[in-house]
């Protein structure tokens, strides 16, 4: 095999030159993937990924590995395509909170209903991008835009909350501007078996610019957002002095010391949707990390299982029983 | 418990030719399981046989009712036959319903078989008549044998644990016997049939099979009829081992073959639509052929995930029907852009809409040829009948792979569910057409958007090292799959996309004329009006008229020769079940001819006379 060698950032770079805006969020969730695959031991050509339409579809153009560049939403189904067809790919998906959530999202509820083992970027920038902006499934309330002119009246998606709502096993947020945190969270999702959804909070510099800043900004990151680490106590704060319990439907802000663990992997999907409830709440910090990581059946596992059974027992079909079976007759 | 008797062995026995029944009930009576062990049983004794199943689009319509009538038409012959036949010879009418709406349909002096049990007023009054057809002259002109059905089937059943109900149920297998022993036709075949269907539930496999016998012995009845009669088995059909197919079935198979031919597994991504479905379900138990089966969240998932097996390295077909052809335009648009094998299967029907879904129609064809945004080229065949679909499918995956392109299949509801003996192929003879990867750079470098003599580009499978590259539905730069926005290059990549599917032809033989090769006209076809067409012109032709016939297989690119051929005859005769859609196509291509355009958008196949008319007013007699 032409690449057992560990792989650097720069071996997963491709010859094209990358055609965002200046100081676009993607570059750095570009640089990050780069940087994070590059580690897994995947090799290269095994490595794929699908995008729908929109700036942050253009992503496969800028990965030197297999891509498609697809149409507009529809990435979830040819990623479970190609997954079903080889699962020894390993399969990214590129969508944007348009391509993802309006015209894709039917095919982002069942790829991840069905738990393909297919990992999922959702660049929000809760903008239409690049056909220039339009308010999209996940602007904010009173937006204006050159549709919404007085302001959106659209009530706005949350993405976590989808993705927990169609049973999504691992579901995550991150931040365009906090690569610590966004490689981390890329990782995880990546050690994940089944489908992983991560919602980054995107900046668009052009259409929608600051529209994370009042929680993501690094000056307020600390005290506005709070990360969930499974298996580690819920702190926030610049000094994380402050922390969060869950009580019943609720979430409290309690001093560090009476801060709940957080636990992810709870038989049930209630703790991470409280949680993800959070982000109408101006007092609270808004939650990132990992929400749910959870095992259950793969559906690409299942499929192809069902296969390898049915060769097994009835042995690998011939063309002459294809044709020669159940009642015939013999005209001489 | 299956003894025949040898009842009306005193009566004569008649020899037909051939003989067409059309079983007709309620959608709950089960007439397409009698019609369907009818035909199976003359497939085996066999005979040359043809099938049209007629149903409604509602599982169970009101009972009863004139909507909720289900027909099933068998034709059965000792000669060769191409089409279900015009009218039945023998009507089985379950119910007050079923009778009025098929009693029209019926041949003057023909038999018509009712089950009484059903006729009570209510019965009457349920089927929206104001009086009983029985008594009000409806049946005049016809031999009416009268039945009750349901009071026969009760006591045959006398003592049986079924429910009452469950007892009725037999009604079906009950007439089954009766027809088998007026066309003497062995139960042995459907006896094996309900054993295996039920083998589960042994007293329902007892019951029916009671049934039918009883129906067969029914010494009485038979005492009504004038004598048995005999379709002898078809001598004209070529040698060789047939089965009974229908198209689905076939085409099912045909694209397991095809990609078999090709050295690929098939990837199907599809979602349920009538007629199509059964293609899926049949797809589906065949995993041990390496199918993998993929039932999607809509139309526009499916064909995407098939885009993406094809992408991987398996041959990736999508089946459908009207509606769901509209949902995949898009993608389609992108498996032009992106240069990669898939069989599109739009088993059509009609439209517009949701239009009638269990009813046959040819109305897509532009649609197929045209109906996507931009300058999308995409080959297009049709199948022209049941065990043609097996062709169709196979060659299908031939062009997918060979071209590198997407391939529409059409067929319809009539090809579908018709049914029809098939010569089973004999493996070393089918063509092979290995598909190539790519799995080493050539020397210079891996250029993606290369092309081959066919004009195909290489088809390299992701997880191939080295060979990394993107594709994508933007413009892509001559060779090297780049995006590019230059204006000489998109101007190339259209004419060069339209080249490749237009080169097809090179492939592609000239359909043959049936018939002299020049006359005063050629009535040519395409799908499934093959046997309507075949029949007629067998007609005319033997009335002496100047008539040949051609049937289009490839309908985009259309093969080389036509212009030439049509130069050979006075007028074209082009009938379709549409508004004229291969006519108008066929004007823009070849503006020197004579095409007359005959169209019928009723849901159902031309019958051979209405053809036969249209032949003798065009040629004046
Ligand atoms: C079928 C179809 N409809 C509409 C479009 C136009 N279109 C392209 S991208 C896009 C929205 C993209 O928004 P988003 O997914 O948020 O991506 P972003 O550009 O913000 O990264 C739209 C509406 C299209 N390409 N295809
Ligand atoms: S328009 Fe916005 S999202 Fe698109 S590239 Fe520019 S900054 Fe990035
Ligand atoms: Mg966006």
């Amino acid at each position: 095999m032409a690449e057992t060698q560990a792989l650097t950032k720069k071996d997963l770079k491709s010859d094209q030159d990358v055609r965002w805006c200046p100081g676009c969020g993607d570059y750095s969730i570009l640089n990050s993937v780069q940087g994070v695959l590059a580690g897994l031991g995947i090799p290269r050509h095994n490595m794929l990924f699908v995008s729908g339409i929109g700036c942050s579809s253009r992503f496969p153009y800028y990965m030197n590995t297999y891509g498609m560049h697809s149409i507009h939403g529809r990435a979830p189904a040819f990623a479970t395509g190609i997954k079903l067809a080889n699962p020894e790919l390993s399969v990214w998906i590129a969508t944007g909170d348009g391509d993802g959530l309006s015209i894709g999202g039917n095919h982002l509820a069942h790829i991840l209903r069905r738990n393909v083992d297919v990992k999922i970027l959702l660049f929000n920038n809760e903008i239409y991008g690049l056909t220039k902006g339009q308010y999209s499934p996940t602007s904010k309330i009173g937006l204006k835009t050159k549709t919404s002119p007085m302001g959106s009246v659209d009530r706005p998606f949350n993405p976590v909350a989808f993705a927990l709502g169609c049973g999504a096993t691992f579901v995550a947020r991150t931040i365009d501007t906090h690569l610590k945190h966004m490689e981390a969270t890329l990782a995880a999702a990546a050690a994940h078996k089944g489908s992983a959804l991560i919602e980054i909070y995107q900046n668009c510099v052009i259409f929608n610019d600051g529209t994370f800043d009042a929680i993501a900004d690094k000056t307020v990151r600390d005290d506005k957002t709070i990360d969930l680490e499974p298996g580690k106590p819920m702190l926030y704060g610049k000094t994380r002095d402050r922390g969060l319990k869950v009580e019943g439907f609720d979430v409290r802000m309690v001093p560090a010391a009476s801060a709940d663990t957080w636990k992810a992997d709870t038989s049930s999907a209630g703790p991470a949707f409280v949680m993800s409830q959070l982000d109408g709440d101006p007092t609270m910090p808004r939650p990132i990390g990992i929400f749910r990581s959870v095992a259950a059946p793969i559906f690409n596992d299942g499929v192809n299982a069902q296969v390898r059974d049915a060769i097994a027992k009835k042995g690998p079909g011939k063309l002459r029983d294809l044709f020669y079976n159940g009642d015939m007759w013999q005209v001489t | 418990m299956t003894q025949t008797r040898n009842v009306g062995a005193e009566l004569p026995s008649q020899q037909f030719e051939n003989v067409v029944i059309r079983f007709a009930g309620d959608s709950g009576d089960g007439m397409q399981i009698t019609g369907s062990q009818f035909t199976h049983t003359a497939a085996l004794l066999g005979n040359d046989l043809a099938t049209f199943p007629d149903f409604p689009a509602e599982i169970r319509a009101p009972a009863g009712t004139q909507p909720g009538v289900s027909g099933f038409q068998v034709r059965f012959s000792s000669s060769d036959i191409h089409t279900p036949g015009d009218r039945p010879d023998v009507l089985v009418a379950m119910n007050p319903a079923a009778l009025i709406v098929n009693i029209k349909d019926l041949a003057p002096g023909g038999i018509v078989i009712v089950n009484t049990g059903q006729f009570t007023e209510r019965d009457v009054a349920k089927a929206g008549l104001k009086s009983n057809p029985m008594t009000d002259g409806t049946l005049s002109g016809y031999r009416k044998i009268e039945i009750d059905i349901n009071d026969r089937v009760k006591r045959a059943l006398e003592g049986s644990p079924l429910s009452p109900k469950d007892v009725q149920r037999c009604k079906n297998f009950y007439t089954l016997g009766l027809m088998y022993w007026l066309y003497s036709r062995p139960l042995d075949p459907t006896v094996a049939w309900l054993k295996d269907k039920f083998s589960k539930k042994p007293e329902l496999a007892e019951a029916n099979i009671k049934a039918l016998t009883a129906g067969f012995n029914a010494g009485d009845i038979q005492e009504l009829f004038q004598a048995r009669y005999e379709v002898a088995p078809c001598t004209t059909m070529a040698p060789g081992t047939y089965k009974n197919i229908t198209g689905n079935e076939a085409l099912a198979i045909g694209l397991v073959a095809g990609a078999e031919l090709a050295g690929l597994k098939v990837f199907i991504g599809s979602y349920p639509i009538t007629p199509a479905s059964s293609i899926l379900e049949q797809l589906a138990s065949y995993k041990n052929y390496g199918v993998i089966s993929f039932q999607a969240e809509d139309e526009i998932a499916a064909i995407c995930s098939a885009i993406g097996g094809s992408y991987t390295g398996h041959l990736g077909v999508t089946t459908t029907s009207g509606p769901g052809m509209a949902l995949k335009g898009e993608a389609m648009g992108l498996a032009v852009s992106l240069e990669l094998p898939l069989v599109i299967v739009d088993v059509q029907r009609g439209g517009p809409s949701t239009g009638l879904p269990t009813k046959t129609e040819q109305a897509d064809l532009l649609q197929a040829i045209f109906g996507r945004n931009s300058e999308a080229p995409i080959p297009v065949l049709a199948a022209s009948t049941p065990s043609d679909a097996f062709e169709c499918a196979v060659e299908a995956c031939r062009i997918a792979v060979q071209y590198m392109t997407p391939v529409i299949l059409l067929s319809d509801g009539y090809i579908a569910n018709g049914a029809e003996p098939w010569r089973l192929p004999d493996v070393d003879k089918l063509p092979r057409f290995p598909a190539k990867f790519t799995t080493v750079a050539p020397e210079g470098g891996f250029l993606p958007y290369a092309r081959d003599e066919k004009r195909a580009r290489p088809w390299v499978k992701p997880g191939t090292p080295g060979l990394e590259h993107r594709i994508g539905g933007l413009e892509k730069a001559h060779l090297t799959g780049h995006i590019s926005y230059d204006p000489e290059n998109h101007d190339f990549m259209v004419r060069m996309r339209a080249a490749k599917v237009a080169g097809v032809r090179d492939t592609i033989p000239t359909p043959a004329v049936v018939g002299e090769p020049q006359g005063d006209l050629l009535v040519l076809g395409w799908g499934s009006t093959y046997g309507s067409i075949a029949s007629a012109v067998e007609i005319a032709r033997h009335k002496g008229q100047k008539v040949s016939r051609m049937h289009l297989r490839h309908v985009w690119p259309l093969p080389a020769g036509l212009d030439e051929i049509f130069s050979r005859f006075k007028a074209i005769l082009i009938p379709e079940m549409n508004l004229g859609q291969l006519a108008r196509l066929l004007r823009s291509e070849y503006q020197r001819h004579d095409f007359i355009s005959y169209s019928k958008v009723q849901g159902l196949p031309f019958k051979t006379f209405e053809l036969n008319n249209k032949i003798d007013a065009i040629l004046g007699k």
